[in-house]
């Protein structure tokens, strides 16, 4: 396949379709809607299952509906749309069904706006909907990478009967760039044993979230924790740069860790001695490693398009072995390569304290980058 | 005493599992139950159905089918149901939902699957209270009734009036049929399977969304005795729920 230059989501929605994705369902909602458009052409003329709700409370429904027929399903919604789809995606987790969701992130809370943003970390990996259970998350910082995780999210998912989660933001879905799409595979592949289609020669099957004695839930939430057990240890996933003799670690993902990059680059070129660690998973979050580039590094610094979410997951990882410092910039801003340039020349030349929380000192640096 | 060999006149449906049934003395769940069954294993259709249970008091619908179940969201049984039925247009798929389930909570899901003609079967139980929670009022309470949310009875300036499902459902162009039955005496139960194997023979032929209301009891939330609560059907719901067909389109006005 040669490499075309495709908006990501569209890339995201055609790297679905050949990742072999059956049925779709979603709803309209800024900046995601390129990918229903996409589905809505490309799904009928593969004779694949299209359908636009009537809103993503349904949609995340009619996933359920179809997820149990063991075919690959998928939606896709931003923010305010994924609030929407909790109370589904709860009663999915509950089934242990397999199915895959993008959320393509954008300003909030509330209504918020559609800039990108990486608000929803904390909805995503650690919020979501009721009880106990806990999706894979992976987060791309380029429409290859978006392809690429689109596809791995249909594997991870019927692997773990799990829900995956690709969180993107409105700047990976709206950017044109470069990126090779894989080829189609083909339909054909295995049911699993507990899809239910009708008890045809077969005993029959039942599919619920339901466990009404307090033992057998207790039973259930044991199992998914078994479950996200091994996920942890086999689905971490990151990247790192220049971090072989790196004293200052620069920490994001997404397209701030995208942003990040740039900078990171401008800094090695004057000589600094940073490098960035770029978590894929976000859940599984890569704690182990994170904690041991704490053991060397002297200083991270979190940059992320929030108020600091995955801040205090680093936070957790670093134990107060070296400072954490944070820049995020918010509300559907993303930051430019030089602020970023800035935080890094900062971190080297200041005394910096592992003590405190670092949004306290970031925040007063934010006053005067707002008031210019 | 005669010599004729003995008969079976009577026998449980195929299409339904010997679970005793957790529902309430005097309940019309049974009822409905075993027609669905009964319907099932006359159409042959036992082996290709897949239901689709709601959340209230027939939350465990799918421990006394003998079919292949899902279970839904409260209100979202349409929406689980058209995910299935898109994805296995050749299966039957029919949700079992209450007056909560189907007429609060899950309007726009049974209003929109109405609207698409999605061809599936809705069996909608309306016995005009909350069963499963104790007895809260329900969209379909009738103006005056005492239930626990509404303890000097459902007052209409501020609780707003009871909806009529199948009026409205038949209102849908993509509906094909919906109609308005009940359960409290032996002929109106006979009726009431008819529409049901009707909506259900609506789905087969694909002739889009089919709804059957049955008006059911709750003798226990209403705090009734199982006979007067058939009576009560009959001289306080029937007239604010009339029965018979609101929508039967002339393609399924032709299958007899």
């Amino acid at each position: 396949m040669a490499r075309e230059l495709l908006e990501g989501n569209k890339a995201m929605a055609e790297a679905a379709i050949r990742a072999g994705v059956q049925a779709y369902f979603g709803y309209p909602i800024t900046p995601q809607t390129e990918l229903l458009e996409w589905m809505s052409m490309r799904m009928p003329e593969l004779g694949r299952a299209f359908l636009q709700a009537e809103s993503e409370v349904a949609a995340i429904n009619m996933v359920y509906g179809a997820a149990c027929t063991g075919e690959r399903v998928m939606s896709s919604s931003s923010s305010p749309g994924v609030s929407l789809m909790m109370e589904g995606l709860s009663y999915i987790a509950g089934t242990e069904l397999p199915v895959v969701l993008i959320d393509v992130v954008r300003g909030g809370p509330g209504l918020g706006n559609i800039a990108p943003s990486q608000g929803d970390y904390n909805q995503i990996v650690h919020g979501g909907g009721h009880g106990d259970y806990h999706p894979i998350v992976l987060a791309p910082s380029s429409v290859q990478e978006a392809i690429d995780l689109t596809v791995l999210s249909f594997d991870l998912a019927e692997k773990y009967r799990s829900i995956v989660i690709v969180l993107a933001d409105g700047n990976i879905g709206q950017m044109m760039e470069p990126a090779e799409l894989p080829p189609m595979r083909p339909p054909e592949r295995q049911l699993p044993d507990w899809a239910v289609r009708g008890a045809e020669g077969r005993e029959r099957r039942i599919l619920s979230s339901i466990y009404l004695k307090p033992e057998e839930e207790e039973v259930t939430n044991l199992r998914l924790l078994e479950r996200w057990q091994k996920i942890q240890e086999n689905e971490v996933r990151y990247r790192e740069y220049y971090l072989d003799d790196a004293e200052y670690v620069v920490l994001g993902f997404g397209t701030a860790g995208r942003v990040a990059f740039s900078a990171v680059r401008a800094a090695r070129a004057e000589g600094l001695r940073v490098g960035l660690f770029r978590p894929i998973s976000l859940s599984p979050l890569p704690y182990a490693r994170m904690a041991e580039l704490s053991k060397t590094a002297k200083v991270f610094l979190v940059v992320e398009m929030n108020t600091g979410q995955m801040l205090d997951d680093v936070l957790r990882a670093a134990s107060g072995r070296i400072p954490v410092e944070f820049y995020g910039r918010l509300g559907g801003v993303v930051p430019f390569p030089d602020e970023i340039l800035a935080e890094i020349q900062r971190i080297a030349n200041d005394s910096l304290t592992v003590d405190g929380d670092p949004r306290q000192s970031w925040m007063k640096r934010m006053k005067e980058i707002i008031n210019n | 005493m005669t010599d004729a060999p003995a008969q079976v006149v009577y026998s449980r449906p195929k299409s339904l599992t010997d679970t005793p049934m957790h529902y309430c003395p005097g309940c019309t769940h049974g009822v409905a139950h075993r027609l669905i069954a009964e319907v099932l294993d006359e159409m042959d259709l036992r082996e290709k159905t897949i239901g689709v249970a709601p959340v209230g008091c027939s939350v465990f619908a799918y421990n006394y089918f003998d079919t292949d179940f899902v279970e839904a969201a409260h209100g979202r049984a349409p929406a689980m149901a058209t995910g299935i039925k898109r994805v296995l247009p050749e299966r039957i798929v029919f949700t079992y939902q209450g007056d909560g389930d189907l007429a609060s909570i899950g309007m726009a899901e049974i209003m929109h699957a109405a609207a698409r003609g999605e061809n599936i079967t809705v069996v909608f139980i309306n016995n005009a209270i909350y069963g499963m929670t104790g007895g809260q009022m329900a969209p379909t309470t009738l103006p005056g009734q005492k239930t626990t949310s509404s303890p000097n009875g459902r007052d209409v300036e501020q609780s707003g009036f009871p909806i009529r499902m199948a009026e409205v459902l038949a209102t849908m162009e993509g509906t094909g049929y919906s109609v308005r039955r009940s359960l409290h005496d032996p002929k109106n139960v006979r009726l009431a399977k008819k529409a049901i194997r009707m909506a259900f023979e609506v789905q087969r032929r694909g002739l889009g969304f089919a709804m059957v209301e049955l008006l059911s009891t709750c003798p226990t939330n209403w705090g009734l005795t199982p006979q007067q609560s058939l009576k009560w059907i009959e001289d306080h719901m029937i007239p604010v729920f009339p029965l018979g067909d609101y929508k039967v389109s002339p393609a399924i006005a032709e299958i007899k």
